[in-house]
């Protein structure tokens, strides 16, 4: 009890570190204790002067600084909305695009790309939109009767996922090559986005998303014992798990809008939360989930700017330490790691 | 006191089966048994009395109020309901799962205070597994689960209990510990009792009244005595048999066929 209480209390206040070290890293040098000197003198005396040249501080505060930002709520969105959407269609293997959220804002992405390339912010706008648009086709084609069972909604997910995706493919075959590399290059998913306008437009999504999910989180423990289940205990299903899977779209597609696909993340984390805590309460495992998915995510991005002299897609980087890490994981606990 | 009351209830499910119940009312500290064979609308009426299936026409009577004008979860604090369990997909702990129960007295964003927790304690310990709290619910066994579900429902506080079958697939020792616990929750805590059963000899054993149902319908209704003899088990299940005594209980066997047992 009280190991756990303490890795808890560790993974909780993780990201705060890992934040800052995350800011020593990128193309240009800047040494670790200058960088710790400029947020110090940020922070205590802004208008003095420094020994620094000035375009530091640009450096720290307008491109990496928002950067990091960017990567800690995405590895919060994507992994809290994960957990929440395990509990929910009471499967520990569903990921966060099982409602075709990735497949609709892929799609709005492409459209933005290919049809609107001078209009600033279209294609942010457009993914997000259509993000939401698929969650709310798989939601209306899996409801009948005014009961949305698990399985309907998998099963639409499934179909919307592939309409889309459908879609997609007629819109990349007719748009030419040089706006077609800006598509394939969306859909692996990257934080290049630069500067504070993009982080500030979704971060107030994010965070409402997460303050649903945060105080429904026990509640997400009932609702994973089954419809009749909870019913039975008093629960308003339909309601409760309409919000909670609205408010995951809300932050996926926020974040999808402007970073792309990123895999893997709403999968692995929630399910080494569970393991390395020992426990499946949600009441523990969602805030968790968000800390140790900030601190991924902040993690993979730096190396995805540091490892090579170019920058690799950070989605990339998120496949390839979660898909073996997942298996390491299957492997080592065998069956009982599902149970 | 009275506690459900049902009259005229008829629900159908569309494809053929419905079920009927003219007339049934529990009391208060009372347990109701409604026993019958496989498909004689049991679980559908104990549904239908939770409010998790509508019935067609006809109407329910919660401590005097029709059912339809309950809340769902004004009804999880009246109703305790014990399905016949499964595993869920998370290895939640024992008292995770009894904690559940009040979920019923929170508001949409609320999670458990520390009087729920008591109230679950309390709970797991009036139905006396306190020990197994801090064991995972998907690795006990059957009979355990049962109990564990049963103290659920008591954490939910309800003046109603409404167990599906909580005998089945349970040993001979586990089936008989369930039916004394519930039993005597139902005499400790004046609570109401409605169960459905498979064996008469439980329900001659474990009941203060007796429904016995037959392809939807309730065949007969009344205490053990009156309800229960060779002739009306023999009708419902279709089955030759026969009753005897044994220190002072009754109980209904198998009848000897020509080839032996």
């Amino acid at each position: 009890m009280t190991k756990r209480k303490l890795l808890v209390s560790v993974l909780l206040l993780l990201p705060l570190p890992v934040l800052v070290s995350s800011l020593f890293v990128g193309v240009y040098s800047i040494d670790p204790p200058t960088v710790i000197s400029i947020l110090i003198k940020r922070l205590y005396d802004p208008s003095g002067s420094a020994p620094w040249p000035e375009v530091y501080e640009t450096i720290v505060f307008n491109i990496r600084m928002p950067r990091v930002l960017l990567a800690l709520v995405g590895g919060l969105a994507l992994s809290v909305s994960g957990a929440s959407l395990q509990g929910i269609f009471k499967n520990p293997l569903v990921d966060t695009y099982i409602l075709g959220v990735s497949a609709g804002a892929g799609l709005g992405a492409a459209l933005g790309i290919a049809y609107f390339p001078g209009l600033p912010g279209s294609v942010q706008a457009l993914s997000f939109a259509m993000g939401f648009a698929a969650f709310f086709t798989t939601y209306t084609v899996a409801k009948s009767k005014g009961d949305t069972p698990v399985i309907s909604l998998v099963l639409a997910g499934v179909i919307v996922t592939a309409l889309f995706s459908a879609l997609l493919s007629i819109i990349k075959f007719f748009t030419e090559s040089e706006k077609l590399a800006g598509v394939v290059y969306w859909m692996m998913g990257s934080l290049a986005v630069t500067g504070w306008g993009p982080l500030s437009q979704i971060a107030p999504l994010i965070l409402a998303g997460f303050a649903i999910v945060f105080f429904m989180r026990w509640r997400i423990n009932v609702l994973s014992m089954g419809d009749e289940e909870a019913k039975a205990l008093g629960v308003n299903v339909e309601r409760d798990r309409f919000l909670v899977l609205l408010a995951s779209t809300l932050m996926v597609s926020a974040f999808v809008s402007v970073a792309g696909v990123i895999g893997w993340i709403g999968l692995v984390v929630p399910h080494t939360v569970r393991m390395l805590l020992g426990t499946p309460d949600n009441r523990v495992v969602v805030p968790a989930s968000a800390s140790l998915g900030a601190i991924f995510l902040m993690v993979a991005d730096d190396l995805a700017r540091s490892v090579a002299s170019f920058e690799l897609p950070v989605g990339v980087i998120t496949t390839l330490v979660g898909a073996p890490f997942f298996l390491y994981l299957l492997k080592r606990r065998g069956g009982s790691a599902w149970k | 006191m009275e506690v459900v009351s049902v009259s005229g209830l008829r629900f159908s499910y569309g494809d053929g089966f419905s079920i009927w119940a003219d007339s049934l009312r529990v009391s208060e500290g009372e347990v109701l048994t409604l026993l019958g064979p496989n498909g004689s609308g049991k679980t559908t009426l104990l549904k239908c009395i939770n409010s998790l299936l509508q019935p067609t026409s006809g109407r329910i009577l919660l401590c005097g109020r029709d059912i339809r004008s309950y809340t769902r979860s004004d009804l999880a604090k009246a109703v305790g309901y014990v399905p016949q369990s499964h595993t869920p997909s998370f290895p939640f702990t024992v008292f995770d799962v009894v904690l559940m129960g009040r979920i019923s007295y929170l508001s949409l964003f609320q999670q458990p205070s520390g009087t729920d927790h008591k109230k679950a304690e309390e709970a797991l310990s009036t139905v006396g597994i306190s020990g197994m709290r801090d064991r995972v619910y998907t690795n006990i066994s059957g009979g355990e689960r049962q109990l564990v579900l049963i103290a659920r429902a008591i954490a939910q506080e309800p003046r109603l209990l409404l167990l599906d079958e909580p005998t089945a697939h349970l040993d001979f020792r586990n089936q008989v510990t369930t039916l004394r616990t519930i039993r005597r929750l139902s005499r400790e805590r004046n609570i109401a009792v409605v169960m459905s059963l498979h064996d008469p000899n439980h329900a001659l054993l474990f009941s203060d009244r007796i429904a016995l149902m037959k392809g939807g319908k309730i065949h007969m209704e009344g205490r053990p005595d009156e309800v229960v003899d060779s002739k009306t088990i023999e009708e419902v299940y279709g089955l030759p048999v026969d009753m005897v005594e044994h220190s002072g209980m009754r109980y209904i066997l198998p009848a000897r066929t020509d080839d032996g047992p």
